[in-house]
């Protein structure tokens, strides 16, 4: 019998919408997986057994009732801790909300429900989304199926290992500086970061509210364009989200499919290609390059002189935010409360709470994000790194006059060994050097495999203008047709 | 402290007080400012919330449209600039009853700034800088249990009500208001007094002071002829017209005996005690928070269109102050009557009546006669007394319509007071209503007439005047309920006299 984990979402939907198999026997291969494998990943905080086998029953219910299904109905999602899911526990991968069930779903969460996917629980992060490896999350690091010595990325490692190790074909993943990208090049997945705005925020629990962007992970390019159609969408509870329908990104991703990228013109950031990046990954991003020649491309160099100032900036602008994002979780109203004996005062209990609460990478960022924002410093730090942002903008619109899109690899190297980069903090933030222009334009940007370096995958990055979602899974997609998808060593 | 406070005259003689005034106001809009919960005043506890207004994670604010209209209605009110581009902020600061422990507000970038209201005291006008008007949410409220006072100290609990968290505030600041001298109480009351009536006007607010909805921080300082001006103090607390004026005279006192002492004026906090009319010191503004501010990202600037801004400012009201200068001339009353309609808080009541179809005079009598004694009487506002300006209306057209006399319309005007229905209901329900049925006023008469035979035959000798007599037996038998001239016609007739 085949197995069904190794299907892809577009063919998992296809057999339940045909009957050739249930949603409930869809859902417990992999909930089989997880019990088989997970012990040595650490994908999921949470798996919701029950909640995903009710769900699963519903669609074959409906299918059985007549009903039209989605293009995803009974297919099984792993959705990263960072959005709220009602009744389920979510922890942010931090100990402040350990046992916190949200009273409502986010926006993403119900759009998934209501397209018929099924929910088989929440995947680990780094605690709110800060770090590159999922070392940082409260509750243990994940481990990268390719090599469990080694980490899955980060903050997302849980949702791209989850998809690597087979425990889910679709996966959810919040991206504020390569979160969902970085993971899914050192996993060997598909992670897409949407158009700021292009996906709910409401339900996400927030790290940095102008750089947070939901967005979907999965095994094939297709597979992610239709989790995307999903989720994307305007949606009224987010002021920040964009009132237009979603680029036709599935269109896109089977455009890119037959293999023609004719009249499309690529740019390679020149500040992507010199030093910083492992040999190896330069080797199988210029293979790629080639590739995407041959399939028609055009491609020249672009510069933007700005990008070496992204990493810097970043770091004002998001952990500012977190210090103001973080501040409510004070033990007053939900979550962990540390110290409330009765003889203590107000301020005493929310300050254990958060010291016992938080993480070291979750104090830093506070600590330098509320340096940031003081009366005297605003102008040197935050305004300055804002204005750093508006140049780094200036740099993809320019690039953008020349290019339909960019390129770069996703990540300077592939997993490294656990404990290699925690000492360091500037050493694990160079992660994300390659992706976090794009968050701070705002525009779209895709992790598509590669190649492989030393036996571990490497991922191409695609950059492309804001709203312009389609054009990356179209180049995506035909790198894709060609390379193929990589499939780990068996656990 | 004993201090003994110097004379108040004699202190602004020598000192020159400046003020500055900082008023929220609570919007009456349906939904709060960035959810869809309602914002009714009271309600059981923490019922009407929801994600968004308590913050818990991975909610987001959207903001009400028309919490934002009224704001800029205010602004224009007050003669602002409206911004063509502005941004929320965070203020950032830990506090149990701010859900989110920062506050969505605006800093730099106000929606309204740099305008004015006139004002009049004592016949003059003064005009008051206004700063800013901003758009912000508001708290929840913490209850302190256990302890004596209802305050922290000595409480065994606290308790927070986020009911109120995230409701429409405004927050409309003066620019400092120097030279106003031995008047400053005056006008800073004048000014809460007029801001008041503009935003009543503007049907923004039910700014009430007792329910929060309208309130009120005074700051003052005093500094000698041709120095600079002093440190100043920010007075809490300030509920009720009144306080205004009893907290910045206060406050004037105070610091004059701080500085007659050799002493510095502290730049602090102070809360006002409506009890016995000081301020005591809150805490000090030296080690001020620093809150952080910076552009609120989970919302988009605000870009009032121009258009839309033009046609808000042509469909505002007319301004209180104006207002009441032209119904003076309409009503036909002197700066006096004027004032003691105002004083008697009058004016909308007696317009909404004359509204109804009733004359000014004939409006202005009830509201400042009878309704105005019951008012004194029972120790309620006039506008509560609990006869609206409809009824009155009502009663003084049952009166043109021979219905009621005058007497009889004060007995129906009780029972309206009393709450017993309509002024027809009353008549109806109490018989009260004028005799004009002439048959059974016919058999009235001439059951007087047979009674008092020898006033009847006073009359038909050419007597006319005796028909009083008949006239108050037949009233007495009627219990009032005849018209007099009517009765007294039909008594000649009956007596086949000519009138």
């Amino acid at each position: 019998m085949t197995d069904l984990t190794r299907m892809t979402a577009t063919d998992l939907a296809g057999l339940v919408a045909s009957g050739e198999t249930s949603a409930v026997e869809v859902t417990r291969a992999h909930l089989d997986r997880i019990a088989a494998v997970d012990d040595r990943v650490h994908a999921f905080l949470h798996v919701d057994t029950e909640g995903a086998l009710a769900a699963a029953r519903a669609v074959d219910e409906r299918r059985a009732a007549g009903e039209q299904l989605g293009p995803l109905a009974g297919v099984p999602v792993a959705v990263k801790d960072v959005l709220t899911t009602k009744g389920v526990p979510t922890t942010v991968g931090s100990k402040i909300l350990e046992g916190w069930r949200p009273p409502y779903d986010a926006t993403i969460v119900q759009r998934l429900q209501a397209a018929g996917t099924v929910m088989l629980g929440k995947t680990n992060m780094d605690e709110f989304a800060m770090g590159s490896s999922t070392e940082y999350s409260a509750y243990g690091p994940t481990h990268n199926p390719w090599d469990t010595d080694r980490i899955p990325g980060g903050s997302g490692g849980g949702s791209a290992a989850a998809l690597a190790a087979y425990e889910a074909p679709l996966a959810i993943g919040s991206d504020t500086g390569g979160s969902i990208r970085q993971p899914g090049a050192v996993t060997g997945t598909v992670g897409a970061k949407p158009t700021y705005g292009g996906t709910s925020r409401y339900g996400l629990v927030a790290f940095s509210s102008s750089l947070d962007t939901p967005g979907p992970c999965a095994r094939t390019v297709l597979d992610a364009a239709l989790l995307h159609q999903v989720i994307g969408g305007h949606d009224p509870r987010d002021s920040t989200s964009i009132p237009q329908p979603v680029p036709d990104v599935v269109a896109a991703a089977k455009l890119g499919a037959t293999g023609d990228l004719t009249g499309v013109k690529l740019g390679i950031v020149r500040e992507f290609t010199g030093e910083g990046a492992e040999p190896g990954v330069m080797a199988a991003f210029r293979e790629s390059v080639d590739t995407l020649a041959k399939l028609g491309a055009e491609i020249v160099e672009v510069s933007c002189p700005h990008f070496r100032y992204a990493l810097p900036a970043y770091y004002l602008i998001a952990p500012s935010e977190c210090s103001s994002n973080l501040a409510r979780f004070d033990g007053v109203r939900f979550g962990l409360r540390v110290g409330d004996d009765g003889n203590r005062s107000l301020e005493e209990v929310m300050s254990l709470t958060r010291e016992a609460g938080f993480g070291a990478e979750v104090k830093r960022r506070i600590m330098v994000g509320t340096y940031a924002l003081s009366s005297g410093y605003y102008d040197a730090y935050y305004g300055q790194a804002q204005k750093v942002r508006t140049l780094i903008t200036r740099d993809f619109t320019t690039a953008f006059e020349q290019v339909d899109a960019l390129i770069s690899p996703t990540t300077p190297f592939v997993a490294f060994p656990i404990g290699a980069r925690t000492a360091d903090p500037y050493q694990m933030y160079l992660a994300d050097l390659f992706t976090i222009p794009t968050n701070l334009y705002g525009g779209p940007g895709i992790s598509v495999p590669c190649g492989l370096s030393e036996g571990l995958p490497v991922g191409l990055q695609v950059m492309a203008p804001t709203m312009a979602d389609d054009r990356m899974y179209r180049v995506a997609a035909a790198l894709e047709s060609v390379v193929g998808t990589f499939t780990p060593p068996a656990l | 402290m004993t201090t003994t406070l110097p004379a108040y005259d004699e202190v602004v003689a020598r000192y020159e007080p400046v003020i500055g005034l900082e008023t929220h106001v609570e919007l009456g809009t349906n939904t709060k400012m960035f959810c869809g919960c309602p914002t009714d005043f009271g309600g059981e506890p923490n019922t009407r919330v929801c994600p968004v207004c308590l913050g818990l994670p991975g909610s987001l604010p959207v903001a009400n449209k028309a919490a934002i209209e009224a704001t800029i209605r205010i602004g224009l009110a007050l003669n602002c600039s409206i911004a063509q581009w502005c941004r929320f902020a965070r203020k950032n600061y830990f506090y149990p009853d701010m859900p989110k422990d920062f506050q969505i507000s605006q800093y730099d970038e106000p929606l309204c700034s740099d305008g004015y209201l006139d004002v009049e005291v004592n016949g003059e006008l003064v005009r008051i800088g206004i700063e800013r008007v901003h758009l912000e949410e508001d708290t929840g409220k913490t209850l302190h249990v256990g302890g004596a006072t209802g305050r922290i100290h000595g409480a065994t609990e606290s308790l927070v009500d986020y009911n109120r968290a995230g409701i429409p505030l405004v927050e409309i600041v003066t620019k400092p208001v120097p030279g106003t001298g031995a008047l400053a109480p005056e006008v800073a009351k004048a000014y809460v007094t007029e801001l008041r009536d503009v935003l009543r006007s503007l049907g923004v607010s039910d700014v009430r002071m007792e329910e929060g909805s309208l309130r009120c921080d005074v700051n003052t300082s005093l500094n000698l002829p041709g120095e600079e001006w002093g440190t100043r103090t920010e007075t809490k607390n300030v509920n009720s017209l009144r306080s205004v004026e009893r907290a910045v005279r206060s406050e004037i006192l105070r610091q004059a005996s701080v500085l007659d002492a050799g002493g510095r004026i502290t730049q602090e906090t102070r809360h006002f005690h409506e009890d016995t009319g000081d301020t005591t010191p809150g805490r000090s503004k030296e080690t001020a928070t620093d809150y952080r501010y910076f552009p609120e990202p989970d919302l988009v600037p605000l870009a009032p269109d121009t258009a839309w801004v033009a046609e808000l400012k042509a469909a505002l009201p007319e301004l209180p102050r104006l207002h009441r200068r032209r119904l003076q001339e309409q009503w036909g009353l002197s700066d006096l009557d004027m004032q003691s309609v105002l004083n008697a808080g009058a004016v909308e009541l007696i317009e909404a009546t004359v509204a109804a179809g009733t004359t000014p005079a004939a409006a202005r009598k009830w509201w400042l006669g009878e309704l105005s004694r019951r008012a004194n009487e029972t120790g309620v506002e006039l506008a509560d007394i609990g006869a609206t300006p409809a009824q009155v209306a009502e009663l003084q057209g049952l009166i043109d319509a021979g219905k009621l006399n005058d007497k009889l319309a004060r007995t129906v005007l009780e029972g309206v007071v009393d709450g017993e229905g309509s002024p027809t209901e009353i008549m109806t329900n109490r018989g009260l209503e004028v005799v004009s049925d002439t048959g059974a006023l016919t058999a009235a008469v001439d059951e007087a007439i047979a009674a008092n035979p020898a006033i009847a035959d006073k009359i038909r000798s050419g007597k006319v005047a005796a028909a009083g007599a008949l006239v108050g037996a037949v009233m007495k038998a009627t219990r009032g309920q005849a018209d007099a001239k009517t009765l007294r016609d039909l008594i000649l007739e009956r007596l086949g006299v000519q009138g």
